[in-house]
């Protein structure tokens, strides 16, 4: 007799720590970030992977959480939207410049979106020569990937403009 | 009042929490719910013949499955009809679960609750329903066609004839010295905001109160009919609306069957019970909007002004009118937009058809309208060989003529009088932004470099701010804290913002003081809700007059303190002083301690306001007769009638004559809500309906086919435009303020996407020279149209000669 396993354990590295948890094999990994583990920044917008507002990082490359299963995760790093701030070292937290333009620049409405956004653009940024002014089409590829209804985008692109700007400021 | 933050773009209060993903939407509550799930209709018109949960029962993880016949008392009764209208002369509503004859895909007919989604989900795959099939009505013409009815009790499937006018309209059109007469097409969309719908319920089985999350644009409303429906005392029943991820007006349509079903299974099972939409749920089972058929005839003399205007409108409402025929109410009323039509007559035929409910989408009604009025100018225009923006201002409504009484009724049942607006200023901005006379220099350089470049325009006039009311509540804290309620919701504009603005400039405190509720029963009870662009105009008036009361009660106390008349008192950061005399001052906070007179010294600020803290006049009670405790005060707003805010667009397109791809390349605006509370604010409500304007006109579309079967109902099939496809847009501002209120404001939430489909139809027409007599329109369609031989020809007047003509 074969025995079907339903569930297995994995060792997932989230938001910097490292976390063990049992999930069920066919749990999509939004799912286990939101319902396993309380992280409910993550939203769920399409679930058949179009609209991007799911997207996190999976050893940094942005990756849509509702495309995944959670145990394909296992053993990798997956940073969320509450994971893109970094702590100051006197116990309080620096935002991710994308954040602070996204507020900047009123490049949200209803926010729903905006998680997937963060983590895609984020990851773009980090990747780049903070020091090389970023190109419209760069900008373009950034945010072409992801749904929003509310903003037009606009101002989304101005956000990360000016984040961009902010990084090479301080890169140089 | 202070003008401090009034007007200004100051940054969202609601973001802090966005961006760092502590936002609380409604699948972000309730950990520990049981989980619901709906077995829906697979046919558009069938009947139920038996329902079989047997293999269900099996599954590891069920609590339990609902049908019909579970359902009881006003449970049992349809769906209530939410706006009756005496023209709406034949209403129907669905059950929450189908009693036995489904009318579109995707009706609720089971409900599973379950362990977690997954297990329900499992529960209802195995759930068999044995169905009959029904013959089935798609589109406007069928449904007029009546071959076969959607309800039999309606055999011509007509479910309202509405009927306006202005005067003798045939008359009128046999004395015009022109006359023109087309029909013409606008296709369904949808709201779809990226959060779906979703509600949980928490009962107290204790004291028998329920507890709803709903993300819903109409909270108290939420909570009345959930009380009827399950026979509930009011108050025992607090709906809450959290963060919710976007509306649009789909959301504004309630009770949905999941707002009762998900409460009433949260009560029989004594456990919290959460259901979230899924996309494919939410494409089938929620609202769309727009279709129509539009049967225009105009009269017109030699300068092109138009005599009489004749609109017929076959509006396909879906299977049912729960909310009643305000869409194409407002197709009828506000299709006139800024013109001076002296006779005027509005037919509408809301049909029935097997497709989902028709509701109104952010414009409601209006893009249509628009869309006819538009088209019309420009066939007179081409007509009479006049450059179309001239035609346009020879028909305006001039900034005399105003308050302009129409005699006809509007949607919120007030007589339609236009406020005020200066129509003739739009169009000299539009003009300038969008650079209408240098049109003919960019054709031709566009033509080298072997692409059709066309331009059109579209001004509009769109009622906002209707009634009936709203209320607020503002109560100064002994921290100095002010906390603002409102009922009416937030769907993402930034109310939290611009309501404390609003209080903050009227109470002369630091905006970090302020705190805003929206959408919350527990904390303001009274209101109507978030649609119609009413929110800054009704609340925010609501906040303000609030706000005023508090002020003037802090005044009154701070006046008794310092010996001085509440006249010559200020408030400034928080601190009330005599002007000009500096040191006679007190803090607000400690005049809102003052306010309410105390036995007990719980924390060190009420120390202040105890029995023995200081003299007290002896001879007076300690809260005077016809006075209350506390600083705080309650107000409501409510309109004489809607305000009406307006504006003008024009789009460049490009085509390429090779694929027919459509490029809007310019997009330019110009916009008056009146007065602006946040200028960031409304930019942001203009770039976001502009998206869904392009969006409406060039992508979206709802494939039904023949069956009744949605087509497209994904993300991969029905096209949201991306960053890709929405132009840079410019904006150029005109503030009109409305005389009806104390702030002069109108709304801005559904400005942006009115006259979208209007402008680009004008400007693909005036690219390639044929008739654009549809919308949405596609490159495939486009192409078509091209190579049709029977497909109109057309010419516009060269723009750079139209004022000559």
């Amino acid at each position: 007799m074969t025995s079907i396993q339903t569930e297995r354990t994995i060792s997932v590295t989230v938001n910097g720590v490292p976390r063990e948890a049992t999930v069920p094999v066919r749990w999509l990994l939004s799912d286990a970030l939101r319902h396993g583990l309380g992280l409910t920044g993550t939203h769920v917008g399409c679930e058949h992977g179009v609209c991007g507002a799911c997207t996190v990082l999976v050893d940094g490359e942005p990756t849509r959480s509702c495309l995944v299963l959670a145990v394909q995760v296992d053993g990798c790093e997956v940073t969320t939207v509450e994971g893109l701030s970094r702590p100051d070292h006197q116990g309080g937290e620096v935002l991710h410049p994308i954040q602070e333009a996204f507020r900047e620049c009123h490049a949200l409405q209803c926010g729903f979106c905006t998680p997937g956004f963060l983590t895609t653009i984020a990851a773009g940024l980090d990747a780049r020569d903070a020091g090389t002014p970023i190109s419209d089409e760069e900008v373009d590829e950034l945010v072409g990937g992801n749904l929003c209804r509310c903003t037009g985008y606009a101002n989304i692109k101005k956000a990360c403009r000016s984040a961009a700007e902010k990084l090479r400021e301080a890169a140089s | 009042m202070t003008t401090k933050f009034f007007g200004e773009p100051v940054r969202r209060r609601e973001d802090a929490r966005l961006i760092v993903g502590k936002g609380r939407y409604l699948d972000d509550i309730g950990a520990d719910a049981y989980a619901a799930a709906f077995v829906r209709s697979p046919y558009a018109h069938a009947r139920v013949v038996d329902v079989d949960v047997s293999a269900a029962l099996e599954v590891e993880g069920l609590l339990a499955i609902y049908t019909y016949e579970d359902l009881t008392g006003p449970m049992a009764e349809p769906l209530p009809v939410l706006i009756p209208h005496p023209q709406l002369h034949a209403p129907r509503t669905g059950y929450t679960l189908v009693r036995d004859v489904a009318h579109h895909v995707g009706e609720a007919v089971v409900m599973v609750v379950a362990t977690d989604r997954y297990v329900a989900e499992d529960a209802c795959d195995r759930i068999a329903i044995t169905w009959e099939e029904l013959p089935v009505v798609v589109g406007v013409d069928a449904a007029q066609a009546a071959e076969h009815a959607v309800h039999p009790d309606v055999p011509d499937n007509i479910a309202a004839r509405h009927h306006q006018e202005t005067g003798d309209v045939e008359a009128a059109l046999a004395a015009s010295a022109h006359t023109l007469s087309f029909t013409q097409y606008f296709e369904r969309s949808a709201s779809m905001p990226m959060e779906g719908k979703g509600v949980h319920a928490r009962f107290d089985p204790d004291d028998a109160s329920l507890r709803v999350y709903s993300s819903t644009q109409a909270s108290t409303s939420v909570r009345a009919a959930i009380a009827a429906k399950l026979e509930m005392s009011l108050d025992k029943v607090e709906v809450i609306a959290p963060d919710v991820g976007g509306g649009f007006g789909v959301k504004i349509v309630h009770p949905w069957p999941e707002e009762l079903l998900v409460p009433m299974a949260a009560i029989k099972l004594g456990h919290e019970v959460k259901w979230t939409e899924d996309r494919r749920e939410h494409f089938v089972s929620s609202a769309h909007e727009r279709q129509q058929r539009q049967e225009v005839r105009v009269g017109y003399d030699d300068d092109g002004k138009i005599t009489a205007l004749d609109v017929l409108v076959w509006h396909d409402n879906g299977a049912y009118t729960n909310y009643g025929i305000i869409v194409p109410i407002n197709t009828a009323t506000q299709l006139c937009g800024p013109y001076d039509i002296p006779v005027y007559r509005a037919q509408v035929f809301s049909v029935y058809t097997n497709t989902v409910l028709v509701t109104p989408y952010r414009g409601a009604g209006r893009p249509q309208g628009t869309f006819v009025m538009e088209r019309t100018m420009d066939r007179i225009a081409q007509e009479r060989g006049l450059d179309r923006l001239e035609v346009r201002r020879r028909n305006l409504i001039q900034p005399d003529q105003f308050p302009y009484d129409w005699g006809l009724t509007f949607q919120d049942g007030k007589p339609l009088v236009y406020d005020s607006g200066d129509y003739p200023g739009l169009l000299d901005k539009l003009e300038a932004l969008v650079g209408w006379t240098g049109m003919e220099e960019r054709r031709a350089e566009a033509a080298a470099r072997g692409k059709l470049l066309g331009a059109g325009l579209a001004p509009y006039v769109e009622g906002t701010g209707p009634g009936p009311y709203e209320g607020a509540h503002v109560q100064v804290l002994g921290s100095g804290k002010v906390l603002v309620s409102t009922g009416l919701t937030s769907q993402g504009q930034g109310h939290e913002t611009v309501f404390a603005q609003l209080a903050a400039s009227e109470l002369g405190v630091p905006l970090e003081d302020v705190e805003v509720t929206t959408g919350d029963t527990r904390r303001f009870g009274y209101a109507v809700g978030t649609f119609a662009s009413r929110a800054a105009v009704v609340s925010g008036n609501a906040v303000a007059l609030a706000a005023k009361g508090v002020r003037e009660k802090a005044l009154r106390i701070a006046a008794d303190v310092l010996e001085a008349d509440p006249g010559d008192l200020e408030i400034e950061q928080g601190l009330i002083q005599v002007k000009g005399t500096p040191g006679a001052l007190i803090p607000l906070r400690t005049v809102a301690v003052l306010s309410n007179p105390l036995r007990y010294a719980f924390d060190e600020a009420a120390r202040q306001a105890t029995q023995f803290a200081g003299p007290a006049d002896d001879s007076k009670p300690p809260v005077a007769v016809g006075d209350s405790p506390g600083l705080e005060y309650t107000d409501y707003y409510s309109p004489l009638r809607s305000t009406f805010a307006a504006g003008a667009h024009a789009a460049v397109v490009e085509i390429d004559p090779a694929t027919w791809e459509i490029d809007v390349v310019q997009y330019a605006v110009v916009h008056d809500c009146g007065k602006i509370v946040n200028p960031m604010i409304v930019e942001g409500q203009v770039h976001g309906g502009v998206a869904q304007g392009v969006g409406g006109a060039l992508y979206e579309r709802m494939a039904y086919d023949r069956d009744g079967q949605l087509q497209n109902a994904s993300f991969m099939d029905f096209l949201m435009p991306y960053a890709s496809e929405v132009p840079p847009v410019d904006i150029d501002h005109q503030e009109t303020p409305s005389p009806l209120n104390a702030l002069g404001i109108k709304g801005a939430g559904e400005a942006g996407v009115i006259p979208g489909s209007a402008a680009i139809a004008s400007a693909i027409e005036d690219a390639v020279g044929r008739r654009i007599a549809a919308m949405p329109i596609s490159p495939s369609e486009l192409y078509d149209l091209m190579r049709s031989d029977t497909a109109e020809v057309v010419t516009n007047t060269p723009t750079t000669t139209g004022a000559m003509a």
